[in-house]
């Protein structure tokens, strides 16, 4: 799960990790009073969306006088703010965070993440803050510090001593940086994130460091022990659909091609997708109904890919095993009757009870046709696909 | 022979009395798997079927000497559940339960490692010597008995490959799902260390997916020390960076964890990569020795 900026920056609060004054706010008249309280300019004007980049794309500004912060608080709020991680629609704007602006001597990057190599927890590190750091890791990866601590053991302070003596800093700042490492951490663990980036973290002129950003991700599986954390949930900034999938416990991605398509499991979701491709068509969507795949996870599944309005065709590929086939497709044929299915369907199945399965699609009298297998269902599903197109 | 479990596992089933876990253990002991034990914290000196439940891993090794735990504990006792069997001397534990907390998972990662157990998943369908033993949810009767090795990341997938195997008339010696997770117990190395050491693996079948660079180290790894043809399949190519594709590890970052990069390696290393997953059986019944 994604959080905001601004609610990132309350959870460093709590950890005592320093952060510029500053404040959320959801309206112009809000975010004016947020930049008089502060009492000071510069203030700086920052877009709340989810994604990253939004400096570039317009959504960042600083404002060195009330009517300067005004004139960048009405641009920003309600703006569609595309970056380079929103897609070309973009993301309308409607949340602000205002904050004090800072004397910056110098901008570094920080990060925890867990790494699976190794199953530690690996701090980053750079004096290249404020950069792209995909590219600065491509390209000087030696600018990009890394020191692994083991989860089973804990942080220790030779861990942040490996990184703070690697960035140069004024003996002041190592020791400011060896505390906040350890509070970062601290965060990260206690929390399950799954991410925890600031970038830039800054040196103001006065020697402090100061998260100027904050962005954290959580792991979704811990999410039940963090209620505060779901409070901060924005849905707003989610696909409507998927959102409505998450309800089911479906695993749901809308894509941008034209054919539907659901499958039981992840890996075999993600094959069909790719099988698809293969056979001259474009999946509309990742959809997994979960290995187990009960018949109303089938017909929520098939509504919600429904619902993609991009849709030509559906292919439906179960490998059931322990799954009755002739209830699966019991579950296709009431989920299609209530959906009232217009576009037409492909299904492959596999399970006990493959021909009474098959005999109840082909008796419906919906537009259901019956694969063999994979590939002679990509082949059919493709076929759908380039019909719609003339 | 076969690799990991055979005709001598005794399986003990952690969360023996939960829907999910009757149900497969009656599956497992239906295929042939001698299930010696359950247990369950709170039902200990009840029976399952015929099965003895104990309230603790230690109880139930030591009374009926089980040789491999399966976990079907709910995620938030899971990772605990892992450690117990470990720490009871349990030398195989097969996770299956599905969204543990990756924190916790790492915890239970290097545990399990200082204590010397081997660890298959966690989030994954188990492993099954086909003929001998299953220890897992996979349909059973899609496997046949023989010569290949398969091992795998995901688990429906995973049913596919072995099915369009079996429906080529090439059997399996073992095959082991790893699981989809971040963190996992045993991964491609593993498993391909056990397969070319096993004198009745003839071919290795590798089925991989984006995110993470588990089958680029397993290519590393295959190209020195691996003698017996190996066929790989990458799921994920028309993945789009940056989601979680249903696995938590299933995430393409950057420019690391693509499939295109996963196939190279594989490729370069040897390994006849299989694009269309349709013709995975036929490929592995032109290129493996009879």
């Amino acid at each position: 799960m994604k959080i905001h900026e601004f609610q990132a920056k309350e959870l460093f609060k709590k950890f005592d990790i320093p952060i510029p004054r500053g404040k959320a706010a959801f309206t112009v008249d809000e975010a004016k009073k947020v930049a008089a309280e502060l009492g000071t300019f510069p203030v700086v004007v920052k877009a709340q969306i989810h994604a990253g980049g939004r400096g570039k794309g317009g959504g960042v500004k600083l404002a060195k006088s009330a009517a300067e912060a005004e004139k960048y608080i009405k641009q920003i709020l309600g703006m569609t703010l595309v970056t380079h991680q929103t897609g070309p629609e973009g993301k309308v704007v409607k949340k602000l965070l205002v904050e004090e602006g800072l004397n910056i001597a110098k901008e570094l990057y920080m990060a925890i993440l867990p790494d699976r190599s190794n199953s530690t927890i690996l701090l980053m590190a750079s004096e290249a803050g404020g950069m792209d750091i995909e590219e600065v890791a491509a390209k000087t990866p030696e600018k990009l510090i890394k020191v692994w601590v083991n989860p089973a053991v804990g942080f220790q302070p030779y861990n942040a001593r490996a990184l703070a003596y690697q960035l140069n800093f004024d003996p002041e700042v190592t020791k400011q940086f060896i505390t906040m490492a350890g509070k970062l951490y601290d965060l990260f663990m206690k929390y399950d994130c799954s991410l925890l980036e600031i970038n830039p973290l800054v040196i103001t002129k006065e020697k402090k460091l100061i998260a100027l950003d904050a962005k954290i991700n959580f792991d979704d599986n811990a999410l039940y022990r963090h209620k505060d954390v779901v409070e901060f949930r924005d849905l707003n900034e989610e696909d409507a659909l998927e959102v409505e999938a998450s309800k089911y416990n479906i695993n749901y991605i809308k894509l941008d091609g034209n054919i539907g398509n659901m499958v039981n499991g992840a890996g075999l979701a993600m094959a069909t997708m790719d099988t698809i491709k293969l056979a001259g068509a474009s999946p509309a969507n990742f959809l997994d109904v979960g290995g187990g795949a009960s018949a109303e996870m089938v017909e929520n599944g098939f509504r919600i890919l429904l619902s993609d309005k991009n849709v030509k065709g559906v292919l439906i590929n179960i490998f059931g095993g322990i799954l009755r086939c002739d209830i699966l497709a019991n579950g296709v044929v009431e989920a299609a009757k209530k959906v009232k299915l217009t576009v037409p369907v492909v299904i492959r199945m596999k399970g006990t009870n493959v021909e009474q399965g098959k005999k109840i699609l082909e008796e419906s009298g919906l537009p259901l046709t019956v694969a063999k297998d994979v590939w002679d269902a990509a082949e059919k599903v493709a076929a759908i696909a380039k019909k719609a197109k003339n | 022979m076969s690799v990991f479990v055979d005709k001598n596992t005794r399986l003990v089933v952690a969360g023996i009395t939960g829907k999910e876990g009757q149900f497969h253990t009656r599956a497992c002991a239906a295929y042939g798997t001698k299930v010696v034990a359950g247990v369950t914290p709170g039902k200990g000196g009840q029976k399952m079927d015929d099965i003895p439940v104990f309230n603790t891993m230690e109880q139930a090794r030591k009374e009926t000497g089980c040789n491999v735990a399966m976990i079907f504990v709910p995620p938030p006792f899971a990772a605990d559940s892992i450690m117990e069997a470990a720490s009871a001397g349990v030398p195989l534990v097969v996770a299956i339960t599905e969204g543990i907390p990756v924190l916790d998972m790492m915890k239970a990662y290097h545990f399990i490692k200082a204590s010397g157990v081997r660890l298959i998943g966690p989030n994954c369908p188990g492993i099954i010597s086909p003929g001998k033993a299953k220890v897992g949810i996979m349909p059973g009767p899609i496997h046949k008995e023989g010569t290949v090795g398969v091992v795998s990341r995901s688990g429906t997938l995973t049913y596919e490959v072995v099915d369009q195997l079996t429906l080529n008339g090439v059997g399996q010696s073992t095959c082991i799902g790893i699981g989809g997770d971040p963190v996992i117990g045993t991964n491609f190395i593993d498993a391909l260390k056990a397969f070319e050491a096993d004198p009745e693996t003839k071919g290795i079948v590798m089925v991989g997916e984006i995110g993470g660079s588990a089958e680029e180290d397993a290519a590393a790894f295959i190209k020195r020390n691996v003698t017996k043809p190996v066929i790989g399949f990458i799921a994920g190519l028309t993945a789009p960076p940056g989601r979680r594709m249903g696995h938590a590890g299933a995430i393409i970052s950057g420019s690391s964890g693509t499939g295109q990069a996963k196939i190279e390696a594989m490729e370069k290393a040897g390994i006849t990569v299989v694009r269309n997953l349709g013709q995975l059986g036929k490929t592995a019944l032109e290129l493996f020795p009879k």
